[in-house]
């Protein structure tokens, strides 16, 4: 039972990083209709930026993550102008293609220009503040993890709730031509969920990083997040938060239960992606994603 | 089609030509000619070069018939090769097959895993189904690695596959192994080009323009999309064991994740839904990757803080790049530029 209990806690803090990774995604698919497959990539280089901040600047920890989202701000909006912008209106395949060409080419080539693609580590960044509840042990990266992701959620929460940018990004999610004959300018909008997703992500980064160290691997995290992006359903924030904690908890008890049984484990590796294909083949719109209807 | 001025289709058989006037049979005899006798006068360094764009050109035709005619988006080419270079690999050295008789086999295999994978296609497309398609190479990729019998794989160490044979005589050479992949390459292109015109391939062109609209004409979608998932994996199956006949080894290593990205990315530079594009795209990409490793060691000596990493991050960079300006500057690839090149002389000197 204990056994249970500590891989259920340690499943829902991997589950927050992941819901976390797939909110970025989501927001950038509601505002601009476009599918980023490079939001790992953005996750790795937030991990990238935790270690230069807290290490080799040696800032105490706000500051560093102050400075990284400072950092990641500005990266949503170059990515956003230069990359994107060109392609408003261009099929999907370009789009896709452009993320991939964006993630997969420039910023692992960056991570890998800047901090040679090493394994970093930053274990002793965190305050040292463990928890340990009857038998179960709960880790100063797992009761970090989960402030701040409640804080990120809570804060986007309020954004898209009362914020005049907010709202208007709802109503271009709803509606893009209804939204900008209200006088609303669509590509500030684009830029801004660009400029969210990445803060996420580099947030997201910082936490994995915190944990286990940052390697240009890490970016595989990206792609295990759409197993909760898919669950949840390609365009739905509260699916992707729900989602997120299922994939997390579902992979470590994958990891803890069912590795012993296959000849050389590795089985939780993979599992996020079974998961993919198991969604697409009986639900492709997920748990609580719109059902899309086509018409000639 | 535009033909050069006096030049008048008179039957359908010269309609449907795709070498229609004399200089284009000059043309294409003098380009075999150089193809065919370039291990005489180039150099080692090219003959690798040259071996691995007929490799990529089998695979990119692969996922030109799959993405760019059918437009079913595919990042899983890289998982369909791994399975026909394990099976090549496999039936070589472990059965004893001959490597003329293990090809085919791992084509069909590799075939039958992408009709397998295939099947999601049917309900969704797009971003989804490039889903389904890295998790297929991830799913494979760990299936070879860990999870299928060490005896027959391997394990994560690879298997090694046996130079092909032909009367006695191995090809052991590079230049030997040259001909075979550019033999196998031409035959590729020439089978992709009549694909492609057929009513198979018009099939697949109405099902990627509005996969609607095509099944209302009575065109069954069904069928077709699995057809075109078989015939781009067959392609991939055969690179993948070219490959891994090539390396001498088949193993998860030689066939990166990565390489699913850079196939897309050829056929982006090319332009999707040409065959003249797939094998420009091939071309101009392995000539990007020689200029990186020409550069490499100039950057790293001019700028020491960087240079051990490089030309790692050079080439992605690069390739990054080009990808980029190409989506942005000229969707529709080095085929249509080259379009406009052949316009040009077809014209010239009077052209305006």
């Amino acid at each position: 039972m204990t056994r249970l209990l500590q891989l259920g806690i340690t499943g829902v803090s991997l589950g927050v990083i992941y819901a976390l990774i797939a909110m970025g995604f989501v927001i950038i698919l509601k505002c601009s209709k476009a599918f980023n497959i490079a939001q790992g990539h953005i996750v790795m280089i937030g991990g990238y930026l935790g270690f230069t901040f807290l290490v080799t600047a040696g800032l105490p920890l706000w500051a560093a993550l102050l400075a990284a989202i400072a950092t990641a701000v500005i990266m949503g909006l170059l990515i956003e102008r230069f990359t994107l912008r060109p392609l408003v209106g261009q099929p999907i395949l370009a789009v896709v293609m452009m993320t991939i060409a964006l993630g997969f080419c420039i910023l692992e080539g960056l991570a890998i220009l800047i901090w040679g693609g090493e394994y970093k580590v930053y274990t002793g960044a965190l305050p040292a503040i463990s928890l340990t509840i009857g038998g179960i042990h709960i880790s100063s990266a797992t009761l970090f993890t989960l402030i701040l992701a409640v804080i990120v959620v809570a804060g986007l929460m309020l954004f898209f709730r009362y914020a005049k940018i907010g709202l208007a990004m709802r109503a271009t999610a709803e509606d893009e031509q209804v939204a900008q004959c209200a006088g609303i300018k669509v590509t500030t909008v684009y830029a801004i969920s660009w400029v969210i997703a990445c803060v996420t992500g580099v947030v997201a980064g910082i936490l994995v990083g915190a944990e286990g160290g940052v390697q240009t691997q890490m970016a595989n995290l990206g792609l295990k997040a759409f197993a909760v992006i898919l669950l949840g359903g390609v365009d739905s924030i509260g699916g992707a938060i729900l989602a997120g904690i299922i994939v997390g908890v579902a992979e470590t008890m994958a990891a803890g239960y069912l590795d012993p049984l296959t000849t050389h484990g590795g089985l939780a590796t993979i599992f996020p992606f079974i998961i993919i294909i198991i969604v697409l083949v009986i639900r492709p719109h997920g748990l609580f994603g719109t059902k899309h209807i086509e018409r000639i | 089609m535009s033909l050069a001025s006096r030049t008048f289709n008179q039957s359908y058989g010269q309609d449907m030509a795709i070498l229609r006037t004399k200089n284009q049979w000059v043309i294409l005899l003098a380009f075999l000619a150089f193809l065919f006798t370039c291990p005489l006068y180039v150099g080692n360094t090219w003959l690798t070069i040259l071996i691995m764009i007929g490799i990529s050109v089998v695979s990119v035709h692969g996922l030109n018939i799959l993405t760019g005619y059918c437009g079913q988006l595919s990042m899983g080419h890289a998982a369909f090769m791994v399975v026909g270079g394990y099976t090549s690999a496999i039936l070589c050295g472990k059965f004893g097959f001959s490597f003329w008789a293990a090809m085919p086999c791992a084509a069909l295999a590799a075939g039958l895993v992408g009709l397998i994978f295939g099947l999601p296609s049917l309900r969704i497309k797009g971003f989804y189904l490039i889903m389904a398609t890295i998790s297929a190479y991830f799913i494979i990729s760990w299936l070879f690695h860990f999870q299928l019998p060490v005896d027959l794989t391997g394990g994560i160490f690879g298997r090694a596959a046996p130079k092909p044979e032909i009367f006695g005589i191995v090809l052991q050479s590079k230049a030997s192994y040259y001909y075979l992949v550019m033999i196998i390459a031409c035959l590729a292109t020439v089978v992709t080009i009549n694909i492609v015109r057929s009513r198979v391939g018009r099939a697949f062109i109405a099902i990627r323009d509005n996969d609607l609209a095509a099944e209302v004409m009575g065109i069954n979608i069904w069928a077709y999309k699995l057809l075109a998932f078989f015939i781009g994996c067959v392609f991939a199956g055969v690179a993948g064991s070219l490959l891994a006949h090539y390396y001498g080894w088949a193993s998860i290593e030689a066939f990166p994740f990565m390489d699913s990205v850079w196939y897309l990315g050829m056929l982006i530079v090319g332009g999707m839904g040409s065959t003249t594009g797939a094998i420009l795209g091939v071309v101009a990409f392995r000539l990007l990757d020689y200029l990186v490793i020409i550069l490499a060691p100039i950057i790293a000596k001019d700028f020491p803080a960087i240079g051990p990493q490089a030309a790692a991050s050079l080439s992605l960079i690069l390739r990054g790049l080009v990808i980029i300006v190409f989506l942005i500057f000229e969707p529709r690839g080095l085929a249509h530029a080259w379009g406009f090149v052949k316009a040009y002389f077809r014209l010239w000197p009077f052209s305006h």
